[in-house]
């Protein structure tokens, strides 16, 4: 069996002991050293067929490393991996996928400009005399996502498709060959419910079939519905292996060596003048169409809905980045819908978005010049076009040591950083000048759960100092205990505005579905 | 001590010797990229083959030719900065000397007496027709999202088809004597008038690019033009001046290699596009953008002249310096490869 597996047997997979209790995949004293940290520090971890072992930690605790190290990515140091019954040295990733180790990063693999199917057989291309042969690799295409429920046609190209769809189609690569070790890195993390829906039977189904599944995410919810086992990381060292019934204080406990309770800080209503009032506003092609909110200083005012819901795109057409078809924005009584970005900034509008690779920070040039570009023509860091570098150095490092930015070089470049430092980095960026109405789009997208509430802190200090803020959030945890006021988009249109005791997960989520299901 | 313990703390002492050059040689790679490296291979190798390249004069000499490829290089920057390239610079410095020359020779020939106003007059004209390429590149490439490769390859056919028509192919002569005599030939304490204009211009450039706003917008266009744009930043505008700057430089390299010729070329600069890329990359200066230090280029610029004079000396023949540039060109893009490759290895 085990001889089956390692030689011999191209497609990956086939037969597998089902009742068999042994592990497909048991890792031992398995270590990975980066100059300066110990990303794994022998860590132990098995994975038996037929079960969906959850990664569960903070950003940095060595979750990517450690499937890294099993999908054939990166070699460790030391510790090993035994599969199926037999030691085992991964050579590369594709030394791996021919053992039927897969794995779906969060990173995508696609290429933009070649069609659905074309990414499917990437690589392995079946042929007839030395030619395509299009019509098998149409059929098993069509095929493959009709198994899969994936609503896309083999012919469009991923150039056009939506991030959803991507990841999509980036999963069923992953279910071309029959996997024997499949590896979702937080794959939910840009679905619709509807979509993750799928993904989970989906996930059920390649169980049944004796399949093991490392999961990684920062969702909870979505640990119980679809887990066995957790495996807890903390910096880079395993802390427990425990089942997925596990209460979530306990997980996150474990996890941070916090409780849950100081994640969300309590934060004080007091509610000044009306900010922002947003009447009957609309943006091209009726992805927002008239909406009309209005946020008061000393507030958080929650945006709530599904991925496509709009609710971006609104807090962006507020920017002036999405251009406006329709309706008006004012910001303290004066009328913002011919600024510029610029002058939108200026007049105390910030927007930060979800994005921070694409569209947050410039990753090839340092911390400094990334927190204080923004602010860069304030009288705070230049005098007539000339920069005041001293003050600029000084200025940054005093933030970001407040922010504790880690670790607190400031002329690194923000490639360098970790994903919550970066997100450190990016919220930064808003406080070197005078802004008094915060957009948040996203801001804890990705990130663990140590910086998630140092980001609720900080989103606290600016609400209480008077500050008004629109959190724009698909978490809705997030909403649930953050908010003063809540508005649920869908479709574009408003649903509901919810107020004090009326914000609870119930309510919301029926105004996020409410229409769909009418 | 017996000499076998002698030997073997020699062979300690030249064992951590060794690694301590290796690691020299690690930490200046790392910093400075293959330059350095490439600049001390060239020094000794021409050393070597010719007697006369390192004296002093030879040097100067080097220095002097190099400055029109360094001001057309550190124009180049600004392109490749914001994450593009101009392929027209050849063609900006043969349209400005083709137009500098002629509006030159007419004003002389109208003017006999008014020698300086003709030669303003001339220097002027050639450097509006040569920052107009940069104009048109800028606004074709900000405001119509053209790429950079077809917007500055159409302006570069353009240029080039203008000059040719003005001038049917022939020098154009009739310049005042002094124009060749002060900005080609001319000294200042000693130091050729071109390697001083082009001294100043590298300072007011290190100032642009490091100690004002529109220098660090550069950068951030380049490395992230949506990240910018959130940020505030005009960044049409940006990219639109990165185009400007780039021709208005290739611009003063035309007139300043007018002044040398003595006589208007519409057959000048036809290398520039090449080299000044070829200056920009060896210099470490990202062909995605956002990357490269201005001091940097000129060294990339003066190591591309030191070559070429190296090359000269020890009589290597024309045609074949051609392919040594090329094949320089992707020697230094890939060694800057595997440096990104060893960086990514040592950091993980």
């Amino acid at each position: 069996m085990a001889q089956h597996l390692l030689h011999g047997h191209r497609d990956g997979g086939g037969e597998l002991p089902r009742h068999d209790n042994s592990p497909l995949l048991e890792l031992t004293g398995i270590s990975r050293y980066y100059p300066g940290i110990k990303a794994l520090d022998r860590v132990d971890f098995t994975l038996r067929s037929g079960e969906v072992h959850v990664l569960f930690g903070e950003n940095g605790a060595g979750k990517s490393t450690l499937i890294s190290i099993v999908a054939g990515a990166v070699k460790p140091h030391g510790g090993e991996i035994h599969f199926a019954g037999q030691s085992l040295q991964l050579a590369c990733v594709h030394h791996a996928r021919t053992l039927g180790i897969s794995a779906v990063f969060q990173e995508f693999s696609l290429v933009p400009d070649l069609t659905v199917e074309q990414n499917l057989f990437l690589g392995s291309e079946q042929t007839k005399n030395g030619l395509l042969d299009k019509k098998y690799l149409r059929k098993r295409s069509t095929q493959i996502l009709e198994r899969l429920g994936f609503a896309l046609r083999p012919d469009q190209r991923v150039a056009y498709l939506s991030r959803a769809e991507q990841q999509m189609v980036e999963i069923a690569k992953a279910f071309r060959t029959s996997a024997t070790v499949l590896i979702l890195d937080e794959p939910t993390a840009s679905l619709t419910e509807r979509e993750t829906e799928q993904l989970f039977d989906l996930i059920q189904q390649v169980k049944s079939q004796g399949v093991g599944i490392i999961y990684i995410t920062h969702r909870i919810n979505e640990i119980r519905q679809i887990g066995d086992r957790i495996t807890v990381l903390r910096d880079g060292q395993r802390v427990a292996t425990v089942s997925a019934q596990t209460s979530e204080r306990e997980l996150v406990r474990l996890m941070t060596g916090q409780v849950i309770d100081q994640i969300f800080p309590k934060i004080a209503f007091s509610p000044g003048e009306q900010l922002l009032e947003v009447n009957d506003l609309s943006t091209a092609g009726g992805i927002v169409a008239d909406v009309s909110i209005n946020v008061r200083r000393g507030e958080i005012v929650g945006l709530a809905g599904l991925v496509g819901s709009g609710k971006s795109e609104l807090g962006r057409a507020l920017f002036g980045l999405n251009e406006k078809t329709g309706g008006s924005v004012r910001l303290a009584g004066e009328s913002i819908d011919d600024l510029s970005v610029r002058q939108i900034m200026d007049r105390g509008l910030f927007y930060i978005p979800a994005d921070r690779r694409a569209e947050g920070l410039v990753m090839a040039r340092s911390v400094r010049e990334n927190i204080a570009l923004p602010a860069l023509h304030t009288r705070r860091f230049s005098k007539a076009m000339i920069l005041r570098r001293r003050a600029e150095a000084i200025q940054v490092r005093e933030l970001a040591g407040r922010l504790n930015l880690q670790p607190l070089r400031i002329e690194q470049d923000a490639a360098n950083f970790s994903g919550g430092n970066q997100q450190k980095i990016l919220l930064a960026k808003c406080l070197m000048q005078e802004i008094s109405l915060f957009v948040f789009d996203e801001p804890t997208v990705g990130v663990d759960v140590g910086t998630r509430a140092a980001i609720y802190e900080f989103i606290r200090d600016l609400c209480e100092a008077g500050a008004a803020v629109l959190l724009i959030s698909s978490d809705l945890p997030e909403i649930l205990y953050l908010t003063h006021r809540v508005y649920v988009m869908c479709r574009g249109v408003l649903s509901a505005e919810l107020s004090a005791n009326e914000i609870t997960q119930e309510n919301v989520l029926r105004h996020c579905f409410e229409q769909q299901a009418a | 001590m017996s000499d076998h313990d002698r030997m073997a703390v020699k062979n300690e002492t030249t064992r951590g010797l060794v690694a301590r050059v290796l690691y020299v040689f690690q930490l200046v790679l790392v910093r400075w990229g293959v330059l350095p490296f490439l600049l001390i291979i060239a020094v000794v190798v021409f050393a070597l083959l010719s007697e006369n390249f390192l004296t002093g004069r030879n040097l100067m000499n080097v220095v002097r030719q190099s400055t029109y490829l360094t001001l057309v290089s550190m124009g180049q920057m600004f392109a490749l900065l914001t994450g593009g390239f101009d392929l027209s610079v050849g063609t900006i410095l043969a349209l400005t000397s083709v137009v500098g020359a002629t509006a030159m020779a007419a004003a002389y020939t109208a003017m006999p007496d008014a020698v300086v106003l003709s030669i303003v007059i001339g220097m002027v004209a050639g450097a509006a027709a040569g920052t107009a390429i940069g104009v048109v590149n800028g606004i074709g490439i900000s405001l119509f999202n053209v790429s950079p490769f077809m917007m500055s390859l159409g302006m570069a056919s353009v240029g080039f088809g203008l000059a040719l028509y003005m001038t049917g192919g022939t020098p154009v002569y009739g310049m005042p004597i002094e124009f060749g005599d002060t900005f080609g030939f001319g000294t200042l304490l000693n130091l050729p008038v071109p390697v001083i204009i082009t001294i100043a211009l590298i300072a007011v450039l290190y100032f642009v690019l490091n100690w004002t706003r529109l220098g660090r917008y550069f950068y951030a266009v380049g490395g992230n033009i949506k990240a910018a744009r959130l940020s505030g930043i005009n960044t049409r505008l940006t990219l639109f001046l990165a185009y400007v700057f780039c021709g208005a430089l290739a611009a003063v390299a035309g007139i300043l290699l007018t002044a040398r010729l003595d006589t208007g070329e519409a057959n000048i600069g036809a290398t520039m596009p090449l080299l000044s890329i070829a200056a920009c990359v060896i210099a470490g200066v990202s062909l995605r953008g956002g990357v490269g230090r201005l001091e940097n280029v000129v060294f990339g610029a003066l190591f591309i002249g030191l070559v070429q004079n190296g090359m000269n000396l020890a009589r290597i023949e024309s045609y074949l310096q051609i392919v040594v540039i090329g094949a320089l060109l992707i020697f230094a893009v890939v060694s800057d490869q595997l440096r990104l490759r060893y960086i990514a290895k040592i950091s993980s």
